[in-house]
């Protein structure tokens, strides 16, 4: 609907973006490819050439990669069932009638403003702590063993710190999706006997359908790169116990300083995202009409 | 209509979600109260509320042991350089899409969007190698450059969001008024499109400030932004728990307090755009 | 000057052809009504001429010089919009004076122009409020000000009145009347709506799938429709089609006969009254007459007849003649 001149103005005026955004990603996304194929380790600069698939072949017949492969997925898939589970139920809540919505809100999205390294840290130190965290505190107040959370429960506990995290965007997105419901849709399903379940059931989980997609898309996208949570707080161990493909590509880079492998791992880190990314478009991208 | 609700409930409802939201605001009010604590108190077992030793000591000394406002000016330049920069080349890009919507459209929208699922770590190299051969290692016009760029499928999908709420006939109008291209952005849209604009600059501004992957490995002293000032303060062994405290709250102090101040620009922000 | 003439002018999206090739004059000062029912592409038909749409072929003039390349700006149109398309953020003065600002006109000039057109409109004690502040009424003379203030060779209306209620819509149809009267300007104004059409336009353009049926007069498409399409749709309550046995004794495939030529009392047909509505000035009733069908009947002051009641009619009038292929005979 439009004319032709203002095609070819549209035309000019999207491709800055997307020239920068290809570059973007295909200048390093070459060079990485060039590197997975190569011998290139940082302690041995003298000794280079190309090895095949050898980077990958160690990758794949390494058990922490699958370990590391497991973590992701379960990081993600974590994150997200916490998140949106909880986020619903709060929004439900907030929806309600409360005195001082405001500042509320604001409480409820503090989260969202701390960097990672901070959050990862309040958690660790604070809270985590086995001698001095609040949480060891109150297991002996109980008279219990405290509890040795990023020793015992790593990926548990790096689950619940990025769920903190997400929780206040998650929330937050609800909540909006749920003020748009409109009462006389809820008054209706009233009138016809809907109890409250079946209200929610019928009534409110459709209706959030778009917002769940939303937290879905948005939280993956960030949540597949991961990786300033567990550098602070557990730097993937105990062992690889919670390491994941983004940190054993760093160990790899940094630790082993093994650029070939880690290179590697970039390639297959990359193919994984764009696995989930083709799914997670197929699946719920309809129900975006953005 | 709003339904009347008794009182009761009102305050059985207020009372739960003020638990749930102090729950969730805790660990930051928390750090907040350890800050102002001796280090002493900040690890006194059983931990100490109202009797704590309160002191301004860790900020002073915070402050006075490392550069806090050279780290401060680095976020700001980099987060709202990069927001700027990035709003700068997606509003044309939005109007196209929004407003010259194609066959593919939805595609490139997805496609930019997909460019964010691309893990840092996997092209950390790659960047390093290229930052260093082009001189931009530790200079905050490469973390404006590579903040901008990540950030920049985000800032489009916002504005298009927000732009497709604005009537198509009003830019016809503009055209048939004799407004050119550039004007009828300029006079037209951009102003209809401050309260999503501007949701959408504090919400990028937020996310470059607390980026923290590439803003550590890309920078050492020069261009060291609050995220690499705060990840140089470890804390062995919580022997400075409450100057480590002290320092995050300097860290995350300036986006508290600019949420504070904009807050119904930011919740909106916070949605992407995505839901109303 | 404001004449506009269409050579051969089609248009498609994809392979749908939405015009397939249409000839037609807007001769300067006259006030030309494209009508047709929705889909019929007389909006489309304007967005051309605008230069909102390229044409996908044809050559569009304006005052004897070929528009069809240019832009929207470039022609010297004005145009209102269904929505009103005014902008949010500007007052109304701002919104009246923006193709003026655009022109590059000089401030002095630009407050004499919206003065006056303000003053025309009554809008003077609205300049500095926004459009947000203003009922549909109001916003539609905002508009209307922003498209005279240029003194344009035209203007263009895009259904301009299907957003205002009932009566506001009579007042502004009697408005934009005298508003052609004083500019003697080009006006082009599509509508769905008959009785706007018939009501303000010199000549109506009958549009349908693309096609012109019929261009002329109101009362020459009332009097003497081309085809079945143009007699069904112009005048209120239709025209009563009749095909079969009737029509062959006046030697037509089809017969029309407006509602208002029948008469209730005596006469060759007999059916049982469904709906009655009295509206004191007229009474519209629908008789089912075996045989024919539903004929509307149209009378004038009150015909005393109610549902279930068994009448006579009889034809009083003009019977229109059709062909098997809908055109007149």
């Amino acid at each position: 609907m439009s004319t032709q001149s203002t095609r070819l103005a549209a035309r000019f005026m999207v491709a800055p973006s997307v020239i920068l955004l290809f570059i973007w990603m295909i200048v390093p996304l070459a060079m990485t490819a060039w590197f997975s194929f190569r011998l290139y380790r940082l302690l041995s600069p003298d000794r280079t050439g190309w090895v095949g698939v050898n980077n990958y072949v160690w990758f794949f017949n390494s058990p922490d990669f699958w370990l590391a492969l497991t973590n992701t997925l379960l990081l993600v898939g974590g994150v997200l069932l916490i998140t949106v589970v909880l986020g619903i139920l709060i929004a439900l809540l907030l929806d309600q009638p409360i005195k001082g919505q405001g500042v509320l809100r604001i409480l409820v999205i503090a989260p969202f403003f701390v960097m990672p390294p901070v959050a990862a840290s309040i958690w660790e130190n604070l809270f985590m702590h086995p001698q001095n965290g609040l949480f060891s505190a109150i297991a002996r107040g109980f008279g219990a063993q405290p509890i040795l959370f990023l020793e015992s429960y790593p990926m548990p506990s790096v689950i619940g710190i990025v769920a903190w995290e997400w929780l206040p965007f998650a929330t937050l997105i609800f909540v909006t999706a749920l003020q748009s419901l409109s009462s006389e849709q809820l008054e209706a399903a009233e009138m016809d006997g809907a109890s409250a379940f079946n209200r929610f059931r019928f009534i409110i989980l459709p209706h959030l359908t778009r917002a769940i997609t939303v937290v879905i898309l948005i939280q993956t996208i960030f949540l597949l790169g991961i990786f300033g949570e567990i550098f602070t707080t557990t730097q993937g161990g105990p062992g690889s116990a919670s390491t994941t493909l983004p940190y054993m590509i760093f160990k790899q880079a940094i630790v082993a300083k093994d650029i070939g492998r880690a290179a590697a791992g970039g390639i297959i880190a990359v193919i994984l995202a764009n696995i989930v990314a083709y799914f997670l478009m197929r699946g719920i991208g309809r129900h975006l009409d953005a | 209509m709003a339904r009347a609700h008794s009182p009761r409930r009102l305050w059985l409802t207020t009372i739960a979600a003020w638990t749930v939201a102090l729950i969730i605001f805790f660990p930051v009010l928390w750090m907040i109260l350890t800050s102002f604590k001796t280090e002493a108190s900040a690890v006194a077992m059983p931990p100490e509320f109202l009797g704590a030793d309160w002191t301004l000591e860790n900020y002073v000394e915070v402050w006075g042991r490392s550069d806090y406002p050279r780290f401060f000016w680095n976020s700001v330049v980099i987060a709202v350089g990069s927001t700027l920069l990035g709003l700068l080349i997606a509003i044309p890009a939005a109007w196209s899409m929004a407003f010259v919507p194609g066959k593919r459209t939805k595609d490139l929208l997805m496609w930019m969007l997909s460019t964010k699922m691309m893990p840092a770590v996997a092209v950390m190299v790659p960047i390093y190698l290229l930052f260093l051969q082009f001189g931009l290692l530790d200079t905050r016009i490469g973390l404006v450059l590579v903040l901008m760029l990540m950030n920049l499928p985000i800032i489009i999908w916002m504005l298009y969001t927000y732009f497709k709420e604005i009537p198509g006939e009003i830019l016809e109008a503009a055209r048939m008024d004799g407004a050119s291209l550039w004007n009828e952005i300029v006079y037209v849209l951009t102003p209809m499109a401050i309260p999503g604009i501007a949701s959408t600059m504090l919400l990028n501004i937020i996310l470059a400030w607390n980026e923290a992957f590439w803003t550590i490995t890309l920078t050492t002293t020069k261009a060291a932004p609050l995220s690499a000032f705060i990840a140089s303060f470890s804390a062995p062994q919580g022997l400075f728990y409450a100057k480590l405290s002290a320092a995050s709250a300097m860290a995350i102090m300036p986006i508290l307090i600019l949420g504070w101040f904009s807050q119904k620009q930011l919740v909106r922000g916070l949605t992407f755009g995505a839901v109303k | 000057m404001g004449k506009i003439q269409l050579r051969q002018v089609r248009k498609s999206f994809g392979d749908v052809h939405v015009i397939p090739g249409l000839d037609l004059d807007i001769e300067d000062g006259e006030f030309v009504v494209f009508v047709g029912p929705s889909g019929c592409g007389k909006s489309t038909l304007l967005r051309l001429i605008a230069g909102l749409e390229d044409t996908t072929s044809g050559v569009i003039e304006i005052d004897g010089k070929d528009a069809t390349h240019l832009p929207p700006a470039k022609r010297g149109l004005a145009m209102v919009f269904q929505s009103y398309a005014l902008y949010p953020h500007m007052t109304v003065r701002k919104n009246i004076a923006f193709p003026l600002k655009m022109a590059g006109m000089d401030q002095a000039e630009q407050d004499k122009r919206v003065e006056r057109a303000a003053k025309v409109l009554n809008l003077s004690s609205y300049l500095d409020r926004r459009p947000g502040q203003l009922s549909g009424g109001q916003r539609q003379r905002v508009a209307i000000g922003r498209a005279i203030v240029r003194e344009p060779a035209a203007f263009l209306f895009d259904e301009p009145l299907s957003n205002l209620d009932a009566a506001l819509r009579v007042g502004m149809r009697q408005e934009i009347s005298e508003l052609h009267q004083s500019l003697k300007t080009t006006m082009v104004y599509v509508t769905h709506d008959q009785v706007e059409a018939m009501t303000m336009a010199d000549k109506i353009v009958v549009l349908n799938a693309g096609n012109i049926e019929q261009v002329g007069s109101p009362l020459t498409l009332y009097h003497n429709p081309k085809n079945i399409f143009v007699a069904g749709f112009i005048g209120s309550p239709k025209m009563n089609l009749i095909e079969g046995a009737e029509a062959a004794k006046h030697n037509a495939h089809t017969i029309g006969i407006r509602p208002e030529h029948i008469t209730v009392g005596d006469g060759p047909w007999e059916g049982v009254v469904g709906l009655s509505e009295h509206l004191g000035s007229d009474s519209f009733i629908k008789v089912d007459v075996p045989g024919l069908g539903i004929i509307n009947v149209r009378g004038a002051g009150e015909l005393n007849v109610h549902h279930g009641d068994r009448i006579r009619l009889a034809p009083a009038g003009k019977i229109h003649r059709f062909d098997d292929k809908g055109l007149a005979l």
